[in-house]
């Protein structure tokens, strides 16, 4: 089975245009985020200490990044103890040849696969296709971004960009020709959609020797590992398969069991809005007589390392992948995730991305240098974010970083920049610009507004905003007159 | 180099500027003062649309014959009388029961370890009454017991009198999904049926 990749994916703006003349999408979307935007402030209001919670999140996250050779040393050695394999991956083609080799160890032709951004990050289903290797996706809405040959659109809620009546008619069309086929006459009420969804996954679950998970939590003091879910088939790949194989980010860890108690608190509400997901599955290593008997840890770096070394952007990876800041951006919910061109779509996604691409070492190409310009920044995303990530701040990082990379290809933004240098930095050229612009006004003024023209780098811009015209005479002009006068 | 030298070293490398590491601020709320934790959490766990009763010891068995029937599965340690009245085929799980049997159950009834009052959650470890986990996930209802002694207020309670090195399973109301236009559905794969009884 073909996967489809963000790879060569358009810059945002030209992925935006296409995404918002999707007047489906576009109302798909606005239902969605406006649901789970509502239940949010609802589940977070009866929290009288959750700013609290917040300040313990961010503070616990930073610890981690700050000790993370010790912790990650840590959660190495307990994991180890406890019976299961450490790997450690460089990138995502190493991980990706660790998966495949542990896959192929067992003579496994397929995985069933818990919903995980890590691995979609380093597109490990694409990976095993090239293996030969049958990857099912067992979240619902994986299952059906999968089975549309689709890519997801969101970090909680990858087919939100999709309706009722369109995952009937996917189901419909595919299941059939992966395994037990959708009911006959099925209908497109949500619960005759899971009830497909269950009896279809069922036999996968049943016969699959082979598991891949992500992980929202590695605890270092002891090793265990926690994932967080909705639907119990995270339960039934970490538990009926044989063989686990978890795929790690390294800024997932927490120091201590105890921290739990703050993140098991801020992930559920931001994340589903729920005062608890139905299910969490925790495991330390392997427990002879129950759940899988072997465990392999794989850690992955693929650019996080590259992150943490920018003081400002290495806020980025105390992302808990709630999603809440998606949910509530003014551009996300009109463009929906698949314009932001990575697994990580929105406000997050816009500072992620292009540090895991490298943006803070080097010149990056054009879709990742658009990400950090995709949002207005108005700061919704801070405000719901559960360990405050301060993503407006990271977006004009990165922006700045973007511009930098620029310096010696004097676009028409550069040139234009450096004009406005030379006027503003003497009196007499700024003089002689004021004087040039009330003549200007008085020729393509109209009730004093200007209302600009002219070649597209110009119409871009003023096509859609016009200027009061400039005064017939600048300040400067009128105190020299009043001055000559006396 | 292996790739954990490399990554250690990067990682070292990237923390060249020695950020300070923080004091963690913990003036969150780790207890329920004067609460009601069993009231409180059976009001929780109803609203995941789970049933919830509450039952005097003595009137355990027969809440537990009028909420199972059928083939059902017993853990390792389940106290007999807890099956006394109920007329149903006991699987048990020696020698292990296979994932055809335990998918073909009509129900299992268990214990927990703890269970939380704040979030309406159950969690289970693996001991006593619990068993494996993959017995409490196949069949199609669930019937868990809860004394009112193992509720807690908080999350920050009931870990710690939680063992990290057990299996865990912590458990909110019945499987679900909102992953279609976010409407939320109950029961996915997981248990369908959740049924809580509050022993008090």
């Amino acid at each position: 089975m073909s996967h489809p990749t963000f790879l060569g994916m358009p810059p945002f703006p030209e992925a935006a245009k296409e995404a918002l003349a999707n007047t489906q999408q576009r109302a798909n979307l606005a239902k969605a985020t406006a649901t789970i935007r509502d239940k949010r402030a609802r589940a977070v209001a009866e929290m009288p200490d959750w700013e609290h919670l917040r300040l313990a999140g961010a503070a616990v996250k930073d610890t981690v990044l700050t000790r993370l050779p010790e912790l990650l040393e840590q959660l190495e050695e307990r994991v180890t103890a406890a019976g299961g394999v450490v790997h450690w991956a460089a990138d995502a083609a190493q991980a990706n040849a660790i998966v495949a080799d542990i896959v192929k160890a067992h003579d496994g032709r397929e995985v069933v696969k818990v919903k995980s951004m890590a691995t979609q990050e380093i597109e490990l289903n694409n990976a095993l296709a090239a293996h030969g290797i049958d990857v099912w996706e067992t979240d619902l809405a994986e299952l059906i971004v999968q089975l549309g040959h689709d890519l997801p659109s969101h970090i909680l809620v990858p087919a939100i960009h999709r309706n009722r009546s369109e995952i009937r008619d996917i189901f419909v069309e595919e299941m059939g020709k992966v395994g037990r086929p959708a009911p006959d006459g099925i209908g497109d009420e949500p619960a005759a959609l899971a009830e497909a969804a269950r009896l279809h996954l069922r036999e996968k679950f049943l016969r699959a020797k082979v598991a891949v998970s992500g992980g929202n939590f590695a605890i270092a003091e002891t090793g265990t590992v926690v994932v967080l879910e909705s639907e119990g088939n995270g339960r039934m790949c970490l538990t009926l398969p044989q063989v686990l194989v978890t795929v790690l980010g390294i800024e997932k860890l927490l120091p201590t069991w105890a921290d739990l108690e703050v993140f098991m608190q801020l992930l559920p509400r931001s994340s589903t809005a729920e005062r608890m997901n139905p299910y969490t599955s925790m495991w330390t290593g392997v427990t002879p007589g129950d759940g899988p008997q072997e465990f392999h840890l794989v850690l992955l770096d693929n650019g996080r390392t590259g992150t943490l070394a920018d003081p400002t952007g290495r806020q980025a990876l105390r992302c808990i992948r709630c999603s809440a800041c998606l949910n509530v951006c003014p551009v996300y919910e009109r463009t929906g995730g698949r314009a932001y061109g990575s697994a990580y779509p929105g406000p997050i996604g816009a500072i992620l991305t292009p540090q895991l691409r490298g943006i803070n070492q080097h010149p990056v190409d054009a879709q990742t240098a658009s990400l950090p310009f995709a949002s207005s920044p108005c700061g919704a995303c801070f405000e719901v974010c559960p360990v405050r990530i301060d993503i407006p701040d990271v977006l004009v990082h990165l922006r700045a970083k973007v511009v930098e990379h620029k310096r010696g290809h004097l676009g028409t933004e550069g040139a234009v920049m450096a004009a406005m240098r030379a006027t503003f930095t003497s009196p007499r050229r700024l003089g002689a610009a004021q004087r040039l612009g009330a003549l200007g006004a008085r020729v393509v003024g109209r009730r004093g507004r200007l209302r600009l023209r002219g070649p597209f780098w110009i119409s871009a811009w003023f096509g859609t905003r016009d200027l009061p015209a400039p005064p017939g005479q600048s300040f400067r002009a009128w105190w020299r007159k009043q001055h000559d006068r006396s | 180099m292996t790739a954990r030298d490399d990554m250690l070293a990067r990682i070292r490398a990237a923390l060249a500027d020695h950020p300070a590491t923080p004091t963690v601020p913990r003036e969150y709320h780790r207890t329920l003062p004067d609460a009601d934790v069993v009231g409180l959490f059976a009001e929780r766990v109803a609203d995941y649309r789970a049933t919830v009763r509450r039952v005097s010891p003595a009137g355990l068995p027969g809440a537990i014959a009028e909420a199972l029937r059928g083939r059902v599965v017993v853990p390792a340690g389940l106290p007999p009388e807890w099956l006394a009245a109920a007329d149903v085929e006991p699987l048990h799980d020696d020698p292990p029961l296979s994932v055809q049997e335990l998918d073909g159950a009509d129900g299992v009834v268990s214990g927990c370890a703890v269970a939380i009052a704040l979030t309406g959650t159950i969690i289970l470890d693996g001991g006593t009454a619990q068993g494996r986990r993959a017995l409490t996930l196949l069949p199609d209802h669930h019937l868990c017991v809860v004394r009112a002694d193992q509720i807690v207020g908080t999350v920050a309670e009931a870990l710690t009198r939680l063992d990290p090195s057990r299996p865990q399973t912590w458990i909110s109301g019945p499987s679900a999904t909102s992953d279609i236009e976010l409407n939320r559905v109950e029961g996915v794969h997981g248990p369908r049926n959740l049924a809580v009884l509050i022993v008090s």
